[in-house]
């Protein structure tokens, strides 16, 4: 169910100004590739591309090409929302549906695309919380609503609510950077986890974080203030964290700048 | 384990995982199309079944409208989309539907006030001039309703302040708790409610007369939730570094609340002041109880009726014949003039006052 | 209130390095002066509002009592308004039956329209048009009641009778919509005047909370595949329930006590009738609008006594919003 990603010449602005310039590469089903890079480089914004979240933004805007095996995202008569069906999104801050039990938010993208018997729906919950490690901790409470959980729980009850419509893609944007420690490793294991199912990009800012979960990593930087982010390399996570062909990765991963 | 659950859905739903991300849509100008085309549908039914009212012409092309794009939606795009098509344009319109009365309210005054509105009408009292006769103007109304909103903001404004101050800065426990509440149980008192109240108390009680006085009261009455509604909303923005960065220097609280709160939130308590005073100046109730209304110019708001814009539209309307109804078309333009005066003022003063970072 | 209060208590005078001008040795004393005047001075003004609420209250009670104790009909159920005969039978029977049909008319014509152009402004509009939109609707809210009177007495009445005709031909077998072709002064058409003059209010409240729904909610349902009209109705609108009903409480409390409004659209009668498109009817309002310049004195207090009634009803309905709204929170995750 895992596809793989092939972005060329990529280019995204909020209006008139440029976020990122020019960026191609290819993102391997079945891998965790983590983006890394200075704040402000672009990062978010490229990942919003790959499920076209970046256009709902007032004055977001694409050129260029995105492939999903050997669809295009961006091509004629492709609707929206159906990428966004079929690559699921984490966000930074864990955003369940305030109103809706924790049953209802792993259900809410499965109502959505058609009617489905109560057991078949039951079944889907469970296995999603599952997935997402956190059934035994509400199995109990499935019908109290979600945002009555800690911040590391309602984080991985989106994982599940995103991974219950059971998509090619899942998308992660800093998934981890508003929660604990020890939610972070929670995360972080369900990440080496899912991956034997799905093509997994995360955003991070955390470098160990890269260097713990991703098979490959990208970085990101942008030349000054107000230029559009650009990638200056994607290769394994091993070679970058440990030989990167480019000077700036270097001195960004030893904490130069950045 | 996932093939189990493929397995189990019935054949009609829809999956989760769409066999291809492209999505038959209708052409971009359809929405265009159909709505021309229902429009022209409408008018020939209504021409050929002679109906007489425009409104049913403007309800079938609607219906017509809605219910062919629901239907191409359905049949080209799937439900989802035909719902997602039918939410908007229901609230296209219900867009419509508001925009032709009001818009039509504001022409109707505009175009029909017009016709008698100037200097004169501004400038001359109705003294002397039989209901049926032309001419006159609104000068008395203009002074009556000045006055007895004056007087009202002068009761009205220092109080609902000092409670708003009281609320967020002193307040504690039941009474304001209690004050809380009843701020917005007044907010709902109907204007002619708290007419009768002064009517009773005042007039009734202690036997004084009709007066733009009795009638400012009952105005303030109506204005003080208003103003500590607007006030307290104001005083919750400051910032609370700022009270504890003068608490720290040693300035006692009530002397931080009048150098540093009140200062720092004074364009928005003034906006929200006369945002009130716009509201009261339309009412006409309280006057109608309480002020009785006079033809000709009274200056003094404490002794004997006197009259009011909204007081004056009324009394010509009722007077019913069309030199009468011209001058309340007149006097209602005048009296939304004034209204929209002090609103765009208010709004000036919150853009140009409002705080500014290192202000 | 929810506002968190960390203001420190005023430090006692140790003669800060930069005291204030005018401070003196005697400071100690003289800030607890100044601080428990000016304390004193804001806590009698929220007394002063909590006395008028009781005086209201009080007053019209008093007033009521007397007009009550020589009435010889029935206050609740009598079908006519004769207090200014001798003896005084009257009754509020048709008043509260206009009242409540004529803000009900309001509420189901305005609230879903105020909805959809809430919803029309914050997420449907081009951003061109939607705020100079919004900032049209709120000065019409500020447009005085009389002249949406004034307006639907002059202009709509006539342009209505087309439409009540059509309604007769189709609905007039129910009795509710027969219409027998003379002005369309009736109640309906007050619920339609109430309900164009309560739209902007309802949608500006509504707009408001609306566009307050978190981007991160919206982005929550638009991540998972939804349509616009889904992500409405997924994030917008169940956080946005609480406010729309505290904005239609709002309306109706306007709609309930209007006054202008219904005394120059209405052609008032003291019947019930069955047809909502005919004149006839009243309202509390109106009523003593209409009938305050020919009342006695028991007849004045008779009006009085239907205002106490119209008093408690918008205490009731604006008491009840207020609980709706704290109930509400709870479960809204507004806060969280």
């Amino acid at each position: 169910m895992a596809k793989r990603i092939d972005v060329s010449g990529l280019t995204a602005f909020y209006g008139s100004h440029k976020a990122i310039e020019d960026i191609s590469m290819t993102v391997e089903p079945r891998s965790v590739t983590a983006f890394i890079g200075p704040s402000g480089c672009g990062k978010s914004t490229f990942l919003r591309t790959l499920n076209r979240m970046h256009e709902v933004t007032p004055g977001g805007r694409v050129e260029g090409k995105v492939m999903l095996d050997d669809e295009s995202l961006y091509g004629p008569g492709v609707d929206p929302v159906a990428v966004r069906r079929t690559i699921g999104m984490v966000f930074q801050r864990p955003n369940p549906f305030p109103t809706m039990s924790i049953y209802d938010n792993v259900a809410a993208g499965l109502r959505l695309n058609g009617k489905y018997r109560k057991a078949q729906l039951d079944e889907v919950v469970e296995k999603s919380l599952r997935g997402a490690n956190l059934w035994n901790e509400v199995k109990d409470r499935l019908n109290k609503p979600g945002s009555g959980l800690s911040g590391g729980q309602q984080q991985r009850l989106c994982i599940a609510r995103a991974i219950a419509v059971e998509p090619q893609v899942l998308l992660m944007d800093e998934p981890c950077s508003a929660l604990d420690p020890i939610s972070t490793i929670a995360i972080e294991d369900l990440i080496g986890e899912l991956k034997e199912q799905y093509t997994i990009v995360i955003v991070t800012h955390n470098m160990q974080q890269a260097a713990r979960v991703s098979d490959r990593t990208a970085f990101f930087n942008l030349a000054a203030i107000g230029q559009p982010g650009k990638l200056i390399e994607i290769d394994d996570t091993e070679r970058i964290f440990s030989n990167p062909s480019v000077q700036a990765t270097e001195d960004y991963i030893s904490g130069r700048f950045g | 384990m996932s093939h189990a659950v493929m397995d189990q859905r019935p054949q009609d739903a829809v999956g989760p995982r769409p066999a291809t991300l492209r999505q038959a849509r209708l052409p971009r100008w359809a929405p265009l199309g159909i709505a021309l085309g229902s429009a022209a549908l409408a008018i020939a039914t209504g021409v050929l079944a002679d109906l007489q009212s425009r409104a049913q012409w403007g309800l079938i092309a609607a219906l017509l409208f809605v219910a062919t794009t629901f239907a191409l939606t359905t049949a080209v795009e799937g439900v989802r989309q035909a719902k997602d098509r039918l939410a908007t344009s229901l609230v296209w319109v219900c867009f419509l539907a508001a925009v032709v009365p009001l818009a039509s309210l504001v022409w109707e005054t505009v175009a029909r006030g017009a016709e008698m509105f100037d200097l004169y009408f501004l400038t001359h009292s109705m003294s002397g001039l039989r209901d049926l006769q032309p001419g006159g103007g609104v000068y008395h109304s203009l002074i009556g309703t000045l006055q007895q909103v004056g007087l009202a903001t002068l009761i009205a404004a220092p109080l609902g302040l000092l409670t708003a101050v009281y609320l967020v800065e002193y307040g504690k426990g039941k009474l304001a708790k209690a004050v809380t509440f009843f701020v917005d149980v007044m907010t709902g008192i109907p204007s002619i409610v708290a007419g009768l109240f002064v009517l009773s108390f005042w007039i009734i009680l202690l036997d004084f007369g009709y007066s733009g006085w009795a009638g400012a009261m009952a105005l303030a009455i109506l204005m003080m939730p208003i103003v500590v509604r607007s006030t307290e909303e104001m005083l919750k923005l400051v910032p609370n570094e700022l009270r504890e960065a003068s608490l720290a220097l040693g300035v006692p609280k009530w002397r931080t609340i009048l150098k540093v709160v009140l200062p720092t939130s004074i364009g928005g308590i003034t906006t929200g002041v006369m945002l009130a005073v716009a509201r009261i100046a339309g009412e006409t109730a309280p006057i109608m109880l309480l002020v009785f209304g006079a033809s000709s110019i009274n200056n003094n708001p404490f002794e004997g009726p006197q009259d009011s814009l909204p007081y004056f539209i009324w009394t010509q309307f009722k007077a019913g014949n069309q030199y009468a109804y011209d001058r309340a078309w007149a006097a209602a333009l005048v009296l939304i003039a004034l209204v929209m005066l002090l609103n765009l003022l208010a709004r000036g003063i919150a853009r140009w006052k409002a705080p500014k970072a290192g202000h | 209130m929810d506002m968190t209060k960390t203001v420190a208590p005023p430090p006692q005078a140790e003669l800060p390095p930069e005291a204030p001008k005018g401070s003196s040795g005697t400071k100690g004393s003289a800030t607890h002066r100044g601080d428990r005047i000016f304390s004193g001075l804001t806590k009698g003004s929220g007394i002063t509002l909590l006395v008028i609420m009781a005086a209201i209250a009080a007053f019209l009670t008093w007033r009521s009592i007397n007009a009550l104790s020589v009435n010889e009909g029935n206050f609740f159920t009598t079908f006519d308004w004769n207090a200014n005969a001798d003896p005084p039978v009257f009754g509020i029977a048709v008043l509260a039956f206009g009242t409540v049909v004529s803000s009900v008319i309001a509420m189901a014509l305005a609230v879903p329209v105020a909805v959809g152009i809430a919803l029309f402004i914050s997420h449907y509009a081009p951003r061109k048009l939607a705020s100079p939109l919004a900032y049209v609707i709120d000065l019409l809210a500020a447009v005085p009641s009389i002249v949406y009177g004034l307006w639907g007495a002059l202009f709509l009445v006539p342009h209505l009778s087309g439409l009540y005709f059509w309604l007769d031909d189709y609905f007039g077998w129910t009795g509710v919509f027969a219409y027998d072709g003379g002005a369309a002064r009736s109640l309906f058409t007050v619920g339609i005047v109430l309900a164009i003059m309560i739209l902007p209010i309802v949608t500006n409240v509504s707009r408001e909370v609306f566009l307050q729904v978190p981007r991160m909610h919206e982005e929550a349902a638009l991540a998972l595949g939804a349509t616009r009209w889904e992500v409405i109705r997924m994030s917008v609108l169940p956080f946005g329930r609480s406010g729309v009903i505290s904005a239609s409480m709002l309306g109706l409390g306007r709609a309930l006590g209007e006054t202008m409004a219904v005394a120059t659209v209405l052609s008032p009668s003291f019947l019930i009738n069955p047809s909502l498109l005919n004149p006839g009817g009243g309202t509390f309002a109106q009523n003593i609008a209409a009938g305050f310049n020919e009342a006695g004195d028991i007849g004045r207090d008779a009006l009085i006594a239907s205002g106490l009634v119209l008093f408690v009803i918008t205490l009731v309905v604006n008491g009840g919003a207020r609980m709706i709204i704290a109930r509400r929170k709870e479960y809204s995750g507004a806060n969280a």
